[in-house]
């Protein structure tokens, strides 16, 4: 059918280009997914005279079903960059379609104008800028879900470097606050920073706090263990502490043995165990004996803000 | 055929591997160390390992088996320095070595012989007195 009668689209294009822009535009701007709170107006108008012009010259090729070929390459350039920019901006990815699919309407008009009384010459050149136009919108799609998914995979990947910081807690003493669910992937990322934060600074215990835990299931448990044996074999510790009333009897229940770890219920008491290993003694610095200096500060030679021993385990 | 040596220094042996273990010079390895414990008498064995990229399961196996055998001549095993890549390979091949000692350098593990040595000394003198 299309070899039979020349379309006549690419000379469409060429005569009515301006004429269908304005229109384009017009009809875009009338559109109910006109997001004028995330575009301006004149970014809009910019980027379907770009889009047109290289269209146009894409049709003059005469190749209106294969995209793949060359001739279409700078059209799709120019479509994966606006709808890489749409995606950042916030919009949907219907309105993001709705981009090329708005074309129809002026280009229709024009056709049915030129063609006159030559239906079947209109319904086989309807047909044929309809399947190219239905072509870029479903590319556009596709190009703004592929821009969203490096969005989300970036962020994914940021998120789990923020949530496995390793701090030192005191000289010798490591501690690592667990933050959200642990799958195989961030407690590989989590055992690989503790060890290597354990070789820099020469730490002979690690405390680990899964207070940020929400489920602890046998394959978490598993996780667990297997960064306690990793520790142990570099010549380091583990505690694992912040572990609740509920996580205690899920743990139970599931039969996962935690026998050779040491656990604690809370950090305190994990760093209290810490100190005692360490040789280091935390008291109350005396008020009573200079009134005008800080309250830290005494003569071991450890400074601590206030005792965390003694008064503070009674409380537990 | 290449060795690695092995150090005496006061009661104690120290062994760095600094070369790629292969097989062969593990069981070498192995064998020197044990006739050193008898010839010495040595009550401590150190095997750093600080330099070792790699460490397969034969290797971790051996230090394993090391450490049971120096400890029926009477002398405790500390393996010091491992590195963080290789501990993740032991723990994934599921050898976790129990029995061995370990500890983080040199220095660490010189103070954990030092006081289970004490410790073994007090106890046998509580009972012979």
């Amino acid at each position: 059918m299309s070899a039979a009668i020349k379309s006549r689209v690419p000379e469409v294009l060429k005569k009515h280009q301006s004429d269908l822009l304005k229109e384009w535009v017009a009809q875009q701007l009338s559109s109910t997914t006109l997001r004028s709170d995330l575009m301006k107006e004149s970014t809009l108008r910019e980027q379907s005279a770009k889009f047109l012009n290289l269209f146009q010259e894409a049709t003059q090729s005469g190749n209106l079903t294969d995209l793949s070929a060359g001739a279409w390459t700078t059209v799709k350039g120019l479509l994966s960059e606006i709808s890489a920019g749409r995606a950042r901006q916030g919009f949907s990815a219907a309105e993001t379609a709705t981009f090329i699919f708005s074309l129809k309407q002026p280009l229709f008009d024009r056709l049915r104008q030129e063609y006159a009384k030559d239906a079947d010459g209109l319904v086989s050149d309807l047909w044929q800028a309809t399947s190219v136009l239905d072509k870029l919108g479903l590319m556009t799609t596709e190009l703004f879900q592929a821009s969203r998914e490096e969005v989300i995979v970036r962020q994914q990947k940021e998120l789990s470097e923020l949530s496995t910081p390793v701090v030192r807690l005191w000289e010798g003493v490591l501690a690592l606050p667990l933050i959200g669910t642990l799958d195989s992937e961030r407690t590989q990322v989590v055992m690989q920073s503790l060890l290597q934060k354990i070789v820099e600074t020469g730490s002979a215990i690690a405390i680990i706090d899964i207070t940020g835990v929400p489920i602890v299931d046998t394959l978490v448990a598993q996780h667990l263990l297997k960064t306690v044996a990793a520790a142990r074999l570099m010549g380091a510790d583990c505690i694992i502490s912040g572990i609740r009333p509920q996580i205690a009897q899920t743990i139970v229940h599931l039969g996962v043995d935690l026998k050779d770890v040491i656990t604690k219920a809370t950090l305190a008491d994990a760093l209290a165990i810490a100190f005692q290993r360490t040789g280091v003694i935390v008291r109350k610095a005396g008020i009573k004996s200079d009134s005008s200096s800080s309250h830290i500060g005494n003569d071991s030679g450890i400074q601590t803000q206030s005792g965390t021993r003694g008064g503070r385990d009674q409380d537990l | 055929m290449e060795r690695i040596p092995i150090l005496k220094l006061g009661e104690f042996l120290l062994v760095t591997i600094q070369v790629d273990m292969h097989d062969r010079l593990a069981m070498t390895l192995q064998n020197d160390v044990t006739d050193m414990i008898v010839k010495t008498g040595a009550r401590g064995v150190m095997i750093d390992i600080s330099m070792l990229d790699v460490v397969d399961s034969f290797i971790g196996r051996m230090l394993g088996s090391m450490a049971s055998m120096a400890r029926i001549l009477d002398a405790e095993t500390v393996v010091v320095g491992m590195q963080p890549a290789v501990a993740i390979t032991l723990v994934e091949l599921g050898l976790s070595l129990t029995g061995v000692r370990t500890a983080l350098n040199v220095d660490k593990g010189m103070d954990l012989l030092k006081a289970s040595i004490a410790r073994k000394e007090f106890d046998s003198g509580t009972v012979s007195w």
